[in-house]
C-alpha cells in the first residue's frame, strides 16, 4: 500500500532537541511514524513495533505510533530530523526547498532494530568520520 | 540566588520576552514563563555540550588550543574555491554580519536556514508583497485568526497564548471561557456515545463530536480562531472551525476560496477533500471579520506547490482587503531566522542563498541554495554555525557535505559537529552571551547573558571575527 508521508515538527521532538541530538529523549521522540489505526490494522503493525518506511531514495526503520489525529487513511506522518531524511528526495524544483511533506513511501514491518544516531550516521556515511569510541570523551 | 527578569527566549520565532531565569551560582536553576521548548532548552543547555575546540588528526577528533582550530579553519577556507557558509539562525545578528564579511572575503555561498523553511515564502514575498503588521496589533485588535499548514501548539508554544485566540487583547477578548465549555461539552458527548455503544454493541450509536463546529460557532462580535490543516493537530482542537485539506491540496483550496470571495460560483462538490460549504462559510467568515489575520506554516512552503502555495495566500489576503483588513504573517521557525533575513539584505540586498563567487552577490534559490549547491556537489569546503545539516537535510545533500573538510561552530555537539573536521564550540547566544534577535514580526529585541559560558567558549561573533582575521591574513590582505 503506498502511503503520503508528511515530515513535520512535534513539541517532543522541539524538547528532545534541546535534550542534545544524541539523548534517548531525541531518540524515542524523533526516530517514529505516527500511522492512521485502521491502516495499522489492515498492514498488522501494533502501536511500538519496528517498521521500515521506504522511498524512492531508500529506508529506514523507526517505531511504529498509532495517531487518532491522522485521520485521512493513508497518510504517515514522521517528525523532523535524520531519521525522516534519511528518505527524503533533495530535488527542490528550482525553489530551494526539498519537498518534505507529501512524498510517497511504503510501510512494512520489521523485525530489524531502530538505529540510533550513531549508528544511522555510520551506516549512512560510512565509519571514515565516525568513531564509536569517541563518544564519552566529547561530551560533559 | 539572583532573578533575572525580562529574559528573551533563543528558541522559536516567538521571542517571548518575559521569561524569568533563576540563577544560583551561575547555574540556571528554574526559568518560569517559558514554554516546554524554551524550558528545555534554559534547563538543559550544558547537557551533550562539547566546551574544547577539536580538529579531526589521522581520522579521529582530537582536542585542540583555539589558536590551532582557527588556523586550521582559516586555511579550510580561504584555500577552498567555493566553500558554503550555512546556518545563523541560532545566532545573533552582529554574529551573522561577521559571518557575511567572511562568505564575501572567501567567494563562498552563505545560506540561512529559511531555504528549508520559508525560503520558498520569501520568494512569494518578492513576488507579491506582504501585507503584515507587529504581534501586538493582532493580539489586541484581531478577530478572525487563520493558522494554515501550522502547528503553533507544537512549534510555537505560547503564539496562540501571547498573540492569538487565548491573549487577552484590549479591544479582543481571549477565548479561554468558550474552549473550555466546549471542551466539557465534546467530552460529555463523547462520554454519552462511549456509554451508546456499550448498550447498543456499537452500530446504532450515533457518531463523536463532528471536526467542523460551524453550529457552535461564536457571536460575530468575538474572537474566533480557525485551523486548516492536513492532520487534525492539537491547535485544530483549539479551533472553532478546522479544515482538514487533502496533503497537496492548499493551492487548489486558496485558489477556491479566492475564488468564492468574488462571488464565483464552483461548478464542483469539494476541493481537495473540503466540501464546497465548507468553503462558502469560511469564505463568509473571512469577509465578514473586521480584522482579520492568516498565519501560515510550513504546510505551504515544504508541500507540492511551494512557493506558489505561499503566492495564493497572500494574494488571498490581498483580494479580501478589498472587503476588509486582512494580513498575513510566516510562522518563522528558528529565534533568530528572521533576523538572519533582515541582515542578509542589509548587507547584500538578498535574504538568503548568497552567492559571493563572482565578486559580488548573486541570489538564485534553486541554484545557489545550500540543498542545491550540496545536491550537485559543487561546494568544496563548508562552515556551519549554529545549525545541524546533518540532521535536518536530505541524505544525498548530506553525503556531499560528509566528504568535504567541514567546520562547525556550535555550542551543542550535533551530528554535524560529529563527522565534522574542526570543531570549534562556542557560548550559547541568549543564556552565554549577548546579541541582537529579530522576532517573525521584525521587532528586534536584545537576548541577555545570564550566566558565564565555560572557560575558552567565546561568542560566536567573536570567533568568526578572529577566523575572519586569519583568512585575510592568509591571503594576504590588510585587516579592516
Amino acid at each position: 500500500m503506498e502511503f503520503t508521508l508528511i515530515t513535520g515538527r512535534t513539541i517532543n521532538q522541539g524538547r528532545g532537541k534541546e535534550h542534545g541530538k544524541f539523548s534517548e529523549e531525541y531518540l524515542v521522540n524523533v526516530a517514529v511514524c505516527e500511522m492512521n489505526p485502521e491502516d495499522m490494522r489492515r498492514l498488522n503493525i501494533k502501536d511500538g513495533m519496528n517498521i521500515r518506511v521506504t522511498t524512492e531514495v531508500g529506508s529506514v526503520i523507526v517505531k511504529a505510533r498509532k495517531s487518532r489525529r491522522i485521520k485521512t487513511p493513508g497518510v504517515i506522518f514522521m517528525p523532523y530530523g535524520p531519521w525522516a531524511n534519511a528518505v527524503t528526495k533533495p530535488e527542490s524544483e528550482g525553489t530551494g526547498m526539498p519537498l518534505l511533506k507529501g512524498l510517497k513511501a511504503n510501510v512494512e514491518p520489521t523485525k530489524d532494530e531502530v538505529s540510533n544516531l550513531k549508528d544511522l550516521l555510520i551506516e549512512a556515511y560510512g565509519s571514515s568520520k565516525i568513531v564509536k569510541s569517541e563518544e564519552q570523551k566529547l561530551w560533559m | 540566588m539572583d532573578v533575572i527578569l525580562s529574559v528573551v527566549c533563543p528558541v522559536c520565532g516567538c521571542c517571548c520576552d518575559d521569561l524569568e531565569a533563576l540563577v544560583d551560582n551561575n547555574r540556571i536553576v528554574d526559568v518560569r514563563n517559558a514554554c516546554a521548548l524554551g524550558a528545555a532548552k534554559f534547563l538543559n543547555y550544558s547537557r551533550h555540550r562539547n566546551t574544547k575546540p577539536l580538529i579531526r588528526k589521522n581520522g579521529r577528533l582530537v582536542e585542540a588550543s583555539l589558536e590551532e582550530a582557527i588556523e586550521r579553519s582559516a586555511e579550510i577556507l580561504a584555500n577552498a574555491s567555493y566553500p558554503l557558509l550555512y546556518g545563523w539562525s541560532s545566532t545573533s545578528c552582529e554574529a551573522i554580519r561577521v559571518g557575511l564579511e567572511l562568505a564575501e572575503e572567501v567567494g563562498g555561498v552563505i545560506d540561512n536556514t529559511s531555504t528549508i523553511c520559508h525560503g520558498p515564502s520569501v520568494i512569494a514575498i518578492q513576488e507579491v508583497g506582504l501585507p503584515a503588521c507587529t504581534l501586538g496589533q493582532i493580539r489586541h485588535r484581531a478577530d478572525l485568526i487563520v493558522y494554515w499548514g501550522s502547528n503553533p501548539w507544537s512549534a510555537h508554544p505560547r503564539h496562540i497564548e501571547r498573540y492569538t485566540a487565548l491573549a487577552e487583547g484590549r479591544f479582543q477578548k481571549a477565548i479561554w471561557k468558550r474552549y473550555l465549555s466546549r471542551l466539557v461539552f465534546e467530552s460529555a458527548s463523547k462520554r454519552r456515545y462511549r456509554v451508546a455503544s456499550l448498550m447498543f454493541k456499537g452500530g446504532s450509536a450515533s457518531p463523536p463530536a463532528p471536526e467542523v463546529f460551524s453550529q457552535l460557532l461564536p457571536p460575530s462580535e468575538e474572537r474566533k480562531l480557525v485551523v486548516v490543516d492536513v492532520q487534525r493537530t492539537r491547535t485544530a482542537d483549539l479551533a472553532d472551525f478546522f479544515i482538514r485539506v487533502e496533503p497537496g491540496g492548499d493551492y487548489d483550496v486558496l485558489q477556491a476560496l479566492r475564488a468564492l470571495i468574488r462571488d464565483e460560483e464552483l461548478d464542483v462538490d469539494e476541493v481537495a477533500g473540503v466540501p464546497i460549504e465548507t468553503l462558502e462559510e469560511l469564505a463568509d467568515l473571512m469577509v465578514n471579520a473586521r480584522f482579520g489575520m492568516i498565519f501560515f506554516g510550513l504546510g505551504l512552503t515544504m508541500s507540492v506547490g511551494r512557493s506558489r502555495n505561499v503566492e495564493a495566500a497572500i494574494k488571498l489576503t490581498r483580494d479580501l482587503n478589498r472587503y476588509t483588513k486582512f494580513l498575513i504573517m510566516p510562522m518563522r521557525g528558528h529565534f533568530n531566522v528572521t533576523g538572519a533575513d533582515t541582515v542578509f539584505t542589509w548587507q547584500t540586498g538578498y535574504p538568503y542563498a548568497v552567492d559571493f563567487s563572482h565578486g559580488y552577490p548573486r541570489y538564485n534559490p534553486g541554484e545557489t541554495s545550500a540543498i542545491d549547491v550540496l545536491t550537485k556537489d559543487d561546494v568544496d569546503a563548508a562552515l556551519v554555525v549554529a545549525s545541524d545539516p546533518v540532521s535536518n537535510f536530505p541524505r544525498k545533500c548530506v553525503e556531499n557535505l560528509v566528504k568535504k573538510p567541514l567546520i562547525v561552530i556550535d555550542s551543542h555537539m550535533s551530528a554535524t559537529a560529529l563527522v565534522a573536521d574542526v570543531v570549534i564550540p562556542s557560548a550559547f547566544v541568549g543564556i552565554e552571551a549577548e546579541g541582537t534577535t529579530y522576532r517573525m514580526d521584525h521587532v528586534p529585541l536584545p537576548l541577555k547573558k545570564i550566566v558565564e559560558p565555560p572557560e575558552g567558549c567565546l561568542p560566536d561573533e567573536e570567533i568568526l571575527r578572529m577566523m575572519l582575521e586569519r583568512v585575510r591574513d592568509i591571503k594576504g590582505r590588510e585587516s579592516s
